[in-house]
């Protein structure tokens, strides 16, 4: 009941960090599929640097959160810049490998035939490559959203704002509601966003 | 002479399908015959085979092995009596060539000294150099290399009844060929029985002694492979023949 | 430059003991949890492959969990548990639990029907086709879901730093209050060697594991 009172009389700083917190993680996700695409082209185009792109995030994945956040903050400084950049650099793993795996994969009958009907290389990854791997560029958009949502949450501690900050201010000020609702506000944004993107997926053939 | 196996009214039928997958089967087959089952997919000539180990039970009928009933014996016993190789080989990835044939010998617990001799042996037998296969992993062997290491890990606790299903079935036509001869030469030197099913008509009749012929659970014809070419006992097993003939027609066409 | 790398040794200096502490500190809490996740997530994922039915709502339930930011689920144990040691381990284990659950089941569903009937008609009993075959065609994938967690437990057991765990996290939480940039990068750096180190030592034993898939005999 004291939750629900809460949030009544907070409505609007609930609804500014979810707001904010959205707003960062789209424009993080935006930026990270598009250098993802044009990583995924260069990889397309040149012999191994799929494999070493891929290899170099991974690197840069297996680096905590909390720990890149520090360390961009002396180069960087704090705020939603740095926010967003540490988000596209740790999508890019996620984005690559599923890229990467989903143009590659597709059937190497179809693309011998689409070679042999003169295609070029460029079209051949726009006409052929590209429809046939929607699903699995979808599941990694979905991924890397879902890692976005959790990742933002620690931004807060450098100041991006957004859910996070109704976290760490509720562990400073010791005030339940806050913590709570922010615990509430982030595990149902992810919950919800997946299941919905679950279910799109399920369309796509 | 020893009857070796024994099917007796033999029935098993799967959920789902319209008809029974091996219907009413009873078969004699002496100590030493190299019979082949052939039929297409769907004929129960697979189903037939893994009831001879209990992989699968009938639903009705006996299987008897040198006199004994197997309903009456534990499954796990009854699997390491009899060898056991398919198309697929299974070969153990993380297993070199020499760990793969030791691994019923390991069940039945033989003496290490044994073993190494035993696995000497078979590679010889199979045609692979043992100093240069032993210690290799099934990754670095051919897919005839990995059949030969598969049929050499069936042989390897001297069973007296071998199980092959379509053993050389994903093999290139030449090593297919070669392998057939080599197996031939295997069960001559053995006095094993071996009961070996194959779709490819030219493979059964070459290397059975006799051969079973199987349609929609069914045997269509039970006999050497003269008399079956001589007198197919009905329709299928006709076109069958016929089929062949009309390729040797082919054959001679072009020469 | 030269401020930064002269406050660097002067932090070194004063809190050698402290750092060595909380290393210490960050290190075991990890590989403690590591094995907790381990003893829980691996038989966890062979009883889904045992109990097929009940499969659907145990991975379901950690597909959820993993879902749920780690901060939250951190933030979470705190006002259920308390702050401390225990807390600590226990909402670390629940971020851990799932790769390794969903990795083992993945590993055990890939194992082909042909290997496995192979082994039962040599007369494997079934005991013997887990141990001699299901597991360790398994492991590669499940070892996978072990990096996974490793790393996940790492950055999380920094983050644990605010709920009483102690570990390298701390540096970094006072760095940010206090507006101190050798200590960002300390514990930052600290922590992401260690989070890479142990990546290292699990791909060097997957590499030893797989051995013969690349096909280098002994």
């Amino acid at each position: 009941m004291e939750l629900l009172r809460f949030a009544q009389r907070n409505y609007n700083l609930l609804l500014r960090a979810l707001v904010e917190h959205i707003q960062l993680v789209l424009i993080a996700l935006v930026l990270s599929v598009l250098l993802a695409g044009l990583l995924t082209l260069v990889a397309m185009y040149f012999r191994g640097a799929g494999s070493l792109l891929t290899y170099i995030f991974s690197i840069v994945y297996s680096i905590p959160s909390i720990a890149l956040f520090a360390l961009m903050i002396p180069v960087l400084g704090l705020g939603r810049t740095t926010a967003i950049i540490v988000l596209v650099l740790y999508n890019q793993f996620i984005l690559l490998r599923n890229f990467i795996t989903g143009l590659g994969g597709v059937d190497s009958g179809i693309v011998e035939a689409a070679t042999g009907m003169g295609m070029t290389k460029s079209q051949l990854i726009f006409r052929v490559r590209l429809p046939l791997s929607l699903k699995p560029i979808f599941v990694g958009i979905r991924l890397a959203l879902v890692s976005t949502i959790a990742i933002a949450i620690i931004a807060a501690f450098i100041g991006a704002g957004g859910i996070g900050l109704l976290i760490t201010i509720g562990l400073e000020t010791g005030n339940n509601n806050r913590i709570i609702w922010g615990v509430i506000l982030s595990a149902g944004l992810g919950i919800i966003v997946n299941g919905v993107l679950v279910f799109i997926e399920k369309k796509i053939k | 002479m020893n009857t070796a196996i024994e099917f007796q009214h033999v029935t098993k039928g799967f959920k789902g399908a319209s008809y029974n997958a091996v219907n009413d089967v009873s078969l004699s087959i002496n100590e030493g015959e190299f019979i082949t089952i052939l039929g297409s997919s769907g004929s129960g000539k697979t189903t037939l085979l893994k009831m001879t180990n209990r992989l699968y039970d009938p639903d009705s009928g006996n299987i008897i092995l040198f006199g004994e009933n197997i309903r009456d014996v534990d499954k796990v016993l009854v699997r390491r009596r009899i060898g056991y190789a398919i198309q697929q080989v299974g070969l153990l990835p993380h297993m070199t060539v020499a760990q793969n044939i030791a691994i019923v010998p390991k069940l039945l617990k033989w003496d290490k000294k044994r073993i190494e001799a035993r696995a000497h042996e078979l590679l010889e037998l199979v045609g692979l150099e043992p100093k240069e296969f032993s210690s290799r992993y099934p990754a670095q062997l051919s897919g005839g290399q990995q059949q030969r290491i598969g049929l050499a890990r069936a042989l390897a606790a001297d069973p007296k009844i071998m199980l092959l299903d379509e053993p050389f079935g994903a093999i290139d036509a030449i090593n297919r060929l070669n392998l057939q001869d080599e197996l031939k030469r295997i069960h001559g030197g053995l006095k094993k029985t071996f009961l070996f099913v194959t779709h490819d008509i030219n493979e059964a009749l070459k290397l059975g002694t006799r051969v079973v012929v199987m349609n929609e659970g069914r045997v269509c014809q039970f006999d050497t492979p003269e008399n079956i070419a001589k007198n197919p006992a009905d329709d299928f097993v006709k076109s069958l023949i016929n089929s062949c003939r009309e390729q040797e027609k082919f054959w001679e066409g072009l020469t | 430059m030269g401020e930064i790398w002269s406050n660097i040794l002067l932090y070194f200096e004063n809190n050698l003991d402290a750092y060595l502490t909380m290393l210490q500190r960050h290190t075991s809490l990890s590989l403690r949890v590591l094995a907790i996740a381990i003893c829980i997530g691996m038989p966890m994922g062979i009883l889904c492959i045992l109990f097929r039915k009940q499969q659907k709502w145990i991975v379901g339930f950690f597909q959820v969990l993993r879902i749920i930011p780690s901060l939250a689920v951190l933030v979470l144990s705190i006002r259920l548990l308390g702050i401390g040691m225990g807390p600590a381990i226990t909402a670390l284990a629940f971020l851990a639990i799932p790769p390794i659950l969903m990795n083992t089941v993945a590993g055990l569903e890939e194992v082909p029907f042909f290997m496995l009937e192979t082994a039962k008609g040599m007369g494997m009993t079934e005991l013997q086709v887990w141990i001699k075959v299901r597991l360790p065609l398994a492991f590669p994938l499940i070892l996978a879901g072990v990096k996974t967690a490793t790393v996940e437990i790492v950055a999380s057991a920094t983050i644990a730093a605010l709920i009483g765990a102690g570990g390298l996290g701390q540096i970094i939480f006072q760095g940010l209050s206090v507006r101190r940039t050798e200590l960002l990068l300390i514990g930052g750096i600290s922590v992401a060697v260690l989070s890479l180190t142990a990546v290292l030592l699990l791909d060097l034993l997957d590499c030893f594991l797989q051995r013969y898939k690349r096909g280098v005999s002994t």
